[in-house]
């Protein structure tokens, strides 16, 4: 397959940055998306040009560290992550757009890379249960319902992308934390905690600059672990109740 | 998988083994003294770790604050003991590479855990886990370390479910178990095939707590560059901003290297992308001394190389092997034909007929070889990718026929979806295909029983140490042992070092810490001014070919030899001609891999060096010279029964071998055996 890539350049964070074109020939099909990037970063460094920097680790789908706008969506065209996308699903002589997530509160670094550190202040204010280890009880204990179970886990396998952001017109991060808020909501181990978790959580969210939730379900569409858009009622309705108990 | 029949050494006679010595690796290396103290406590093996937690002295709450710790990686080993340490009030510094903390490689293991909870009342216990991790690991690993994490490994699952890990679940609302990596009790706790993720998020989570509290402070995106010892003892490290490029200088009481496993080192692995050695080898080249490099996992089941692009492999959980069933042609010219218009007759199921008691389901490194084997005669199938087809078929078909595809779609759909979103291949119509993968090193820094290293003040836990899986590691045991380390081990032993406290305050223009400073600095500013023509990748590549090749499944005294001149010839053309473009002052990912790349090389090396000096072959390691006549692993026991504790000499001089001789008091060494 022959490619023209657009890709979005930026030295920095602070640097402006535009988009360049590249010609890439001799694309596999079976090659990943990532593995099409490693390719012409080799070409780049062999003609003396800094290769394209993005942000990968697992390169299995798990990891969350991959993640770019491919021709305006997140991730690209199918339902998973960049690293699992592979090249069969473009065609010969198409033109790709790739860009990093676009949000206020990830704010770029360098070409393809934003930092989502937001993420993990958002699960510093709450995204956990308090249990100091050593002093957990026998683990048969407590018995949990095979369908909360279930539910916890389904939700739980958000892998903190950040794909629901940069789908989202209001950049908002619902989504993300709602998944969050779910996952620990359906366990009895979660229940002390639960008024706290969801109201310092949201207090976050928004100081960090995400959007609010208008109920347009991109982030969902965008997800490749199709987390939900129920998760986010569930956070609504866990704020509601927060505020009664006089959050 | 059941499990294999064994015999003791004496019956299993090593024939065509020679009395004397045996030492190939003559001339590689210095002979050092032997390592006599291991720290193990004496008395019966069930009472050794409530004894040494006894013994280790407490520091008073009010000292913790003023007590400080580095902990370099977030992944289950290095993220449970920096929360740990954290509620216990210590002050905290925790380090990763990636761009938070819960993305470590950790993540990705499917499968499970491993705990004696005997929840199945199917005769598990803390002994038999013991046990079958001593057996799995071929009795080279240290019998107190492996009692001790048997003992911990019920707390590990009161403390994830008390954090909201969602394991999978009964109808009764009791937590599930299964079987899992040839062993014939159901102990392995999971959540779907995503038990790492779930695990690592539990810990990041009470990680992240603590930074809530205080105690905690995380630098991400920053990579140790090298560690800082002063008058002989650990006392922080050389990170790199990854972001800024900024050189940092990070002083602590005592340093944590929980920076997981360096099976990049072959270049394709199933490890995560930035996976390396260079937080241990810095290490390493400071006094640590590395234990067993070269016991390598390999794992049957992953999907082969698709072309030269190929960046990493993925692993397919080996519980496929169960119902899938294992084949090549028998026939060269058919190698290339589809392979559903092969006739039955024409099929090798070569694991079937080698193996016919355990079949499909025999021990991953002979279900590795054998598919070598195949391979290499030319029977492979797949895209031929220099030159070669490396992959064997996994066919379903007979199990779909006894199932019905609903039946298999039930196990396996995950699993079976993963394949074809890769491949382009869907498996209920043609077999898939499977080659092995490095996926493991039991090998790491040498630790003795408080998982200190061979340097005062630097403790090493999970993957990066070796301790507790000798030649090889049983499945789920990976995800205990680095729980174990830190939730439940590090924690009390890290405390009766840091009893010694407070520490002699050390500034950041010690002359110690300036020398570690401007070393890294020098290797950057080297990496940047080479301006040769090879990518640092291609480096990689060519390194993981040769190991891979050399070092990988099957190991001999001449492929070993050569690998060490190849690897040396290819390391000075490494830093001759190496081509990184970019600043220091910048996010660089070539210069990131540089670094990366030129500790692979001198890690490669060493690997080979001690794959030389080991003439036999047990669990991960196979030396052609010690083999049966059937082609099946020899052990030694009688020259071999060591750990290697190899010591670092000098840029040009030959590495120093410790060997510490391992003593089983609870357990009689047993021979394997799967005809
Ligand atoms: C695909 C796959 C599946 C697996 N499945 C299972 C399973 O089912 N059960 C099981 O028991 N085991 C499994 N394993 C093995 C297991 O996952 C690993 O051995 C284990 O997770 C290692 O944990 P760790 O905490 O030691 O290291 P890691 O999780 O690898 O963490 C290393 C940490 O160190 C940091 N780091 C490394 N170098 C530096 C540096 N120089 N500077 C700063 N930070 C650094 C990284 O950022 C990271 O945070 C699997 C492995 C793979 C590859
Ligand atoms: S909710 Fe989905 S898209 Fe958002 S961070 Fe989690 S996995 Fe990514
Ligand atoms: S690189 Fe890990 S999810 Fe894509």
């Amino acid at each position: 397959m022959n490619l023209t890539l657009k890709i979005w350049r930026q030295p920095d964070a602070t640097s402006a940055g535009a988009m360049h074109t590249y010609e890439l020939s001799e694309v596999s099909p079976d090659m990943s998306f990532l593995e099409m990037l490693d390719v012409l970063n080799e070409q780049l460094n062999d003609k003396g040009e800094e290769p394209i920097a993005f942000d990968s680790d697992c390169r299995e789908g798990i990891c969350g560290t991959c993640g770019l706008m491919i021709n305006g969506e997140a991730h690209g065209p199918e339902v998973t992550t960049t690293c699992q996308l592979h090249m069969r699903s473009f065609s010969d002589g198409e033109t790709i757009t790739i860009e990093p997530w676009r949000s206020d509160a990830f704010p770029v670094v360098k070409d393809l890379i934003v930092d989502r550190s937001a993420f993990d202040r958002i699960i510093q204010q709450g995204g956990y249960i308090s249990v100091n280890t050593g002093s957990a009880p026998e683990a048969h204990s407590v018995p949990v319902p095979r369908d909360d179970a279930m539910r916890a886990f389904n939700v739980a396998t958000c892998i903190g992308c950040g794909a629901c952001v940069a789908a989202c017109p209001n950049g908002s991060a619902s989504l993300f934390m709602g998944a969050k808020i779910t996952h620990l909501g359906e366990l009895p181990q979660g229940q002390p905690e639960r008024d706290s978790r969801v109201v310092n959580m949201v207090a976050q969210h928004d100081h960090e600059g995400f959007g609010g939730c208008t109920n347009i379900g991109a982030c969902t569409a965008a997800c490749p672990k199709e987390i939900p858009l129920d998760v986010i009622s569930q956070l609504n309705k866990d704020l509601r109740t927060a505020i009664k108990h006089g959050h | 998988m059941d499990m294999p029949d064994t015999v003791t050494s004496a019956e299993a006679s090593p024939s065509g083994f020679l009395d004397g010595d045996y030492d190939d690796a003559v001339g590689y290396y210095t002979p050092g003294d032997p390592v006599v103290d291991t720290k193990a406590p004496d008395g019966p093996i069930a009472e050794r770790w409530q004894n040494r937690k006894f013994e280790a002295r407490l520091v008073n709450p009010a000292n913790r604050r003023k007590l400080s710790i580095i902990i370099v990686g977030t992944g289950l080993a290095g993220a449970s003991a920096a929360a740990t340490l954290g509620e216990a009030g210590y002050r905290v510094k925790s380090f990763c590479y990636q761009d938070s903390p819960r993305r470590a490689h950790s993540i990705a293991a499917q499968g499970g855990i491993n705990a004696a909870k005997n929840y199945k009342e199917d005769g598990d216990s803390v002994h038999r886990l013991f046990y079958d991790t001593v057996k799995g690991g071929d009795y080279r690993s240290r019998e107190s370390n492996v009692y001790r994490l048997a003992e911990v490994s019920t707390n590990i699952i009161d403390q994830c479910v008390a954090q909201g890990v969602p394991f999978a679940r009964e109808y009764g609302g009791l937590l599930d178990n299964r079987s899992f990596g040839g062993v014939q009790v159901s102990r392995t706790f999971y959540a779907r095939g995503q038990t790492g993720q779930q695990l690592l998020i539990g810990a990041y989570q009470a990680l992240e707590r603590q930074v809530a509290a205080g105690t905690v402070e995380t630098y991400t995106r920053h990579e140790m560059l090298e560690l800082v010892t002063v008058d002989g003892k650990a006392r922080g490290i050389i990170a790199r901003d990854m972001v800024t490029g900024e050189i940092e200088t990070h002083i602590a009481d005592v340093v944590v290297l929980a920076s997981g496993g360096y099976g990049n080192v072959f270049y394709l692995s199933t490890n995560a992308m930035g996976c390396n050695v260079t937080a241990a080898w810095r290490a390493h080249r400071k006094g640590a001394y590395m234990a067993n490099p070269c016991f390598t996992q390999i794992h049957p089941t992953c999907i082969p190389v698709s072309g030269s692009h190929q960046s990493k492999l993925t692993l397919m959980s080996e519980s496929l092997r169960n119902d899938g069933r294992i084949w090549v042609p028998k026939n060269q010219a058919d190698c290339e034909k589809d392979p559903r218009d092969i006739p039955e007759e024409d099929r090798d199921y070569f694991l079937e007929r080698i193996y016919p008691s355990f079949g499909n389901l025999v021990p991953r490194d002979i279900a590795s070889r054998a598919a070598k084997n195949m391979c290499d005669e030319g029977r492979g199938v797949g895209p031929e990718v220099d030159g070669v087809r490396r992959g064997v078929y996994l066919d379903f078909a007979a199990a779909i026929e006894r199932l019905g595809r609903a039946g298999v779609e039930e196990k396996y759909d995950n699993l079976l979806d993963m394949y074809e979103r890769i491949t382009g291949e869907n498996p209920y119509e043609v077999p898939m295909r499977i080659y092995p993968a490095v996926h493991y090193v039991m090998g790491g820094l040498w630790v003795d029983y408080d998982l200190q290293s061979t340097i005062p003040g630097l403790f090493v836990t999970g993957e990066a140490n070796f301790s507790d899986h000798g030649a090889n590691r049983l499945g789920a045991s990976a995800l205990m042992q680095g729980l174990a380390d830190g939730y439940f081990v590090l924690p009390h032993t890290i405390r009766d070092y840091l009893a010694d406290g407070p520490f002699e305050e050390i500034s950041e223009d010690h002359p110690a810490v300036v020398e570690a400073r401007e070393s890294v600095k020098g290797r950057i500013d080297h990496f940047l001014s080479v301006n040769g023509t090879r990518s640092v990748d291609s480096y990689h590549r060519e390194l993981g070919n040769i190991m891979w090749e050399y070092c990988g499944m099957e190991r001999s005294e001449d492929g070993l030899k050569k690998a060490i001149d190849l690897i040396r010839s290819l390391k000075d053309d490494f830093y001759r001609n190496v081509k990184v473009l970019g600043s220091a002052e910048t996010l660089n990912q070539s210069l990131e891999k540089a670094g990366r790349v030129a500790d692979f090389f001198e890690l490669g090396e060493l690997m080979c060096i001690d794959a030389l000096n080991r003439r036999e072959s047990c669990g991960g390691h196979f030396r052609a010279e010690s083999q049966t006549e059937d082609g099946e692993a020899l052990r030694h026991d009688d020259e071999y029964a060591y750990v290697s504790a190899w010591e670092w000499a000098g840029d040009d001089a030959a590495p120093v071998l410790h060997k510490e001789d391992l003593v089983y008091t609870a357990i009689e060494m047993k021979q394997r055996s799967y005809k």
